[in-house]
């Protein structure tokens, strides 16, 4: 290969790579399990919330699709595993969360093409209608699901029938951080592969990226559908480790609440939904011993200042990050071409 | 033999008819112009081409298959791609992602979500050949926002390169470039492989009378007149209509 070959198939390959702050992330994130096992319940809350806002980000931040209708998958596979553990359909729960995946998958699949057509606002309304008519049905046939008391009944086997849902939440929390991780992992791949490009590429022009070949419609449909199946799991989860399924999984509170967090984290690179959990999660928990009553108006309080203040510094900061990690990435990429030419078979 | 043909298409937008019969043939390996004055209906034929509006009549042939019914991304698998007379990149991308996103899908690779981008030698050998035959080896690692206007103008006609189309339509390549970076553009048109068949829609008359071998006007919609580059100078009616209005202008 040439050296200019090698330094392409270089650089491309660089853009993956884990950073050390991403490994440093990740380690404490797992700490977290013996760091503070008083917090199980939060962090557990969190670690779902965490992985619902990834989908959201998967969609909005890569292919600029804005939704206010994430609940509904979310919803569909919540209760989709808490009825196949109510009626052992499905004992062994990992199996039940990825069924429960496929299952908003398939329905991230088929409204697809509803939401695809049409603006932003159209998008929206679509989303939103689409989670408030599940809501609707699961609340019209209560004999399954319980209706407005919820599916009550659930009894979760253990995870691979060894690890049981222990009272204090330490077993739930970790299968949930693992569960985040995992799908983590397959988000990151997904974005930075071929596929993960041309999405950015249709968010960014969808004129052009039609005209070099991309089928951008498709493009949109498969990233809703895998979308859709990341925050069924994050569903399930919740059913799982609750051992109970109510009508507001489907509600609208919840499909904004992902908006607050991904505000908060910011779009884009993935760890937006994790930090913006994290905030979003710990900032109501605080707030909520402070003032129980008044708590959503210090929340509605900070999201204003975040958005009128804060976004802009918080944008330009983004800016300047990814310029840093650009030009150390570049930095780190000329020192080998260098070594190389200096000594062929250097390395 | 005809590589791409129009056969009687027209463009109404309720009332106004933006093209108008338009009966258009473009030899194989041609270096064709289509020129017009402003409003003559340049950008809406190079739209009907590749797709991007439907015509309310007429049709289109590509290497003898019928693309009138075709999306845009379909037609540039059969072999035609464009560039656009405002540059359309992905600002947020850098030269080598862009090109690099053009072969992959070319290569049929596009879709392909589990490989890591840049782990395919058959895709990187592409991007390398590409990058130095326009130039943009020194450029491939910024952000395509903050590139000079004529390198983003050398990566527009590339990412049409990229798809390999045996048919590239060039959509007014030259337009604002500044003077100092212009002839290394021009450079590049020049030397594109003589099997690739160009359609130049272009406003600039040294551009189009150096590089054409073939010159189609479009006026009003029609087209006016079609020759070699001499009789379309010659013609009278051309001067009237046209290069009258360049003069005045």
């Amino acid at each position: 290969m040439t050296p200019l070959a090698d330094d392409v198939s270089a650089y491309l390959k660089q853009r993956a790579r884990w950073s050390p702050i991403e490994i440093a992330f990740w380690i404490f994130a797992f700490a977290t399990i013996w760091l503070f096992p008083g917090k199980y319940l939060i962090m557990k809350d969190t670690a779902i919330l965490a992985l619902f806002a990834l989908s959201l980000d998967l969609i909005l931040g890569y292919a600029g699709i804005l939704s206010l209708g994430q609940a509904a998958f979310f919803g569909i596979a919540g209760y989709f595993s808490g009825l196949v553990a109510k009626y052992g359909i499905v004992n062994e729960p990992v199996i039940a969360l990825i069924l429960g995946g496929l299952v908003a998958a398939a329905l991230g699949f088929v409204t697809s093409f509803l939401v695809l057509r049409g603006s932003d606002l159209t998008r929206l309304m679509v989303t939103l209608g689409v989670s408030l008519m599940l809501g609707e049905v699961a609340n019209r046939y209560s004999d399954l699901t319980g209706g407005a008391d919820g599916l009550q009944g659930v009894t979760v086997a253990p995870i691979l029938g060894l690890f049981r849902f222990d009272l204090y939440g330490h077993n739930g929390y970790i299968y949930c951080l693992i569960v985040l991780f995992v799908c983590f992992v397959i988000v990151r791949r997904i974005v930075y592969s071929p596929f993960g490009l041309s999405l950015r590429a249709v968010k960014g022009n969808a004129l052009r990226a039609a005209a070099v070949g991309i089928p951008v419609k498709w493009r949109l449909v498969a990233i809703y559908t895998i979308s859709a199946g990341f925050a069924g799991i994050a569903g399930a989860l919740l059913t799982q480790t609750t051992a109970f399924c109510s009508l507001d999984v489907f509600s609208l509170d919840r499909s904004a609440d992902l908006l607050l967090v991904l505000i908060i984290g910011g779009t884009g690179y993935l760890y937006g939904g994790l930090i913006g959990a994290v905030i979003y999660r710990f900032l109501q928990d605080w707030i909520s011993t402070l003032t129980p009553q008044y708590w959503q108006f210090w929340i509605g309080l900070v999201l204003v200042v975040i958005v009128l203040v804060g976004r802009d510094r918080i944008g330009a900061g983004n800016e300047a990050v990814r310029n840093t990690i650009h030009r150390l990435g570049m930095r780190l990429l000329a020192r080998p071409a260098a070594l190389g030419s200096a000594a062929p078979d250097g390395h | 033999m005809a590589i791409l043909e129009t056969i009687g298409l027209e463009k109404r937008f309720g009332g106004i008819v933006a093209a108008h019969d338009v009966s258009l043939a473009v030899e194989k390996g041609a270096r064709h112009a289509l020129i017009g004055p402003n409003g003559a209906g340049k950008t809406t034929v190079i739209n009907l081409l590749t797709g991007v509006l439907k015509p309310t009549a007429g049709r289109i042939m590509l290497d003898g298959h019928d693309i009138t019914a075709l999306d845009p991304h379909q037609r540039v698998r059969l072999g035609m791609a464009r560039t656009f007379q405002i540059n359309q990149l992905f600002l947020d991308l850098t030269p080598l992602e862009t090109i690099g996103l053009a072969v992959s899908e070319r290569l049929g690779s596009g879709g392909d979500w589990w490989r890591l981008v840049g782990s395919k030698t058959a895709v990187t050998d592409e991007i390398v050949e590409i990058v130095e035959r326009f130039r943009l080896a020194d450029v491939m690692h910024e952000r395509t926002a903050i590139l000079p206007y004529g390198k983003q103008r050398l990566l527009e006609i590339a990412l049409a390169f990229a798809c390999r189309p045996h048919v590239l339509l060039l959509d007014e390549p030259a337009a604002g470039v500044p003077e100092a970076e212009r002839h290394e553009l021009l450079a590049t048109i020049a030397a594109l492989p003589a099997e690739v068949t160009v359609l130049l829609i272009e406003h600039d008359m040294d551009l189009v009378f150096s590089f054409a071998d073939r010159i189609s006007v479009l006026v009003n919609g029609s087209l006016f007149v079609d020759g070699a580059p001499e009789e379309v100078a010659r013609d009278p009616r051309v001067k009237a209509v046209y290069l009258g209005e360049e003069a005045d202008a």
